[in-house]
């Protein structure tokens, strides 16, 4: 059985943690999975003070694993799913490069849509991760979204991580 | 009490320590703050003015936290990881 939560330096395999989801398990008949990775900002903007040469994340070991943990616990009061797992890289990361996957499988596709949806609005602003971004200018913290706060309002819950 | 007090990320890079211990006569997290406030300096990065986020023993809490022997009081800005 794997951990539902991994904090790791190293980069993952998507394919194999969906496998796992339903692996032995033939109720499944959906799995929903989320990948979040580094973009270079300036190709975004087209400023070529926003590019982005590498990204650090810190975390706060410990409390990361349980907050995550919890959250997966509310995802399932909230929908009718089997599993989730959460893989979250901290360290050094460069654009392209993964950071985060949310997976979940459910008997239905919406169960799975919902609940991977919830689980990474609920992660964007309640787990004690932090960005820094190396720019040409130098590093900086990346500074947290109102917008992220308002994703997790849609599902009741009042964030105040900005703010 | 002792508790220990912990800094992440941008107030970690601030106060220029990730953790202290702390002996004190705090019933709250939020009196803590208003001690680490009064030592001016870089400690001006717990201000009230701006956005911090405090946990007690590894969860989110408000400044009202009841604080307890060996606490663990955490500061840190608004996460922004995923």
């Amino acid at each position: 059985m794997n951990p539902r939560v991994v904090i790791q330096t190293e980069d993952f395999d998507v394919s194999q943690v969906l496998d796992h989801l339903r692996a032995g398990d033939l109720r499944v008949g959906a799995i929903c999975s989320f990948v979040g990775t580094v973009r270079d900002t300036r190709l975004l903007s087209g400023n070529a003070a926003d590019e982005i040469v590498s990204m650090a994340l810190e975390h706060y070991p410990g409390m990361t694993e349980s907050a995550i943990e919890a959250m997966i616990d509310e995802a399932h009061q909230r929908f009718d799913f089997y599993q989730a797992h959460v893989i979250h890289r901290v360290g050094e990361l460069k654009p392209a490069d993964q950071i985060v996957l949310v997976a979940v499988s459910s008997a239905h596709r919406s169960e799975s849509f919902k609940a991977c949806e919830f689980l990474m609005d609920y992660l964007k602003t309640q787990a004690p991760f932090w960005k820094k971004e190396a720019t040409p200018d130098g590093a900086q913290w990346v500074d947290a979204r109102v917008s992220d706060d308002d994703a997790l309002a849609r599902w009741g819950i009042q964030s105040r991580n900005v703010g | 009490m002792k508790i220990t007090v912990r800094y992440f990320a941008s107030l970690r890079e601030a106060v220029g320590q990730s953790q202290e211990e702390l002996q004190t006569d705090a019933e709250n997290a939020g009196q803590v703050r208003d001690a680490l406030l009064a030592r001016g300096g870089a400690y001006a990065c717990l201000s009230r003015d701006r956005s911090v986020r405090l946990a007690l023993n590894q969860v989110m809490v408000n400044e009202d936290a009841l604080l307890h022997e060996n606490a663990e009081l955490a500061f840190f800005p608004p996460v922004t990881g995923g």
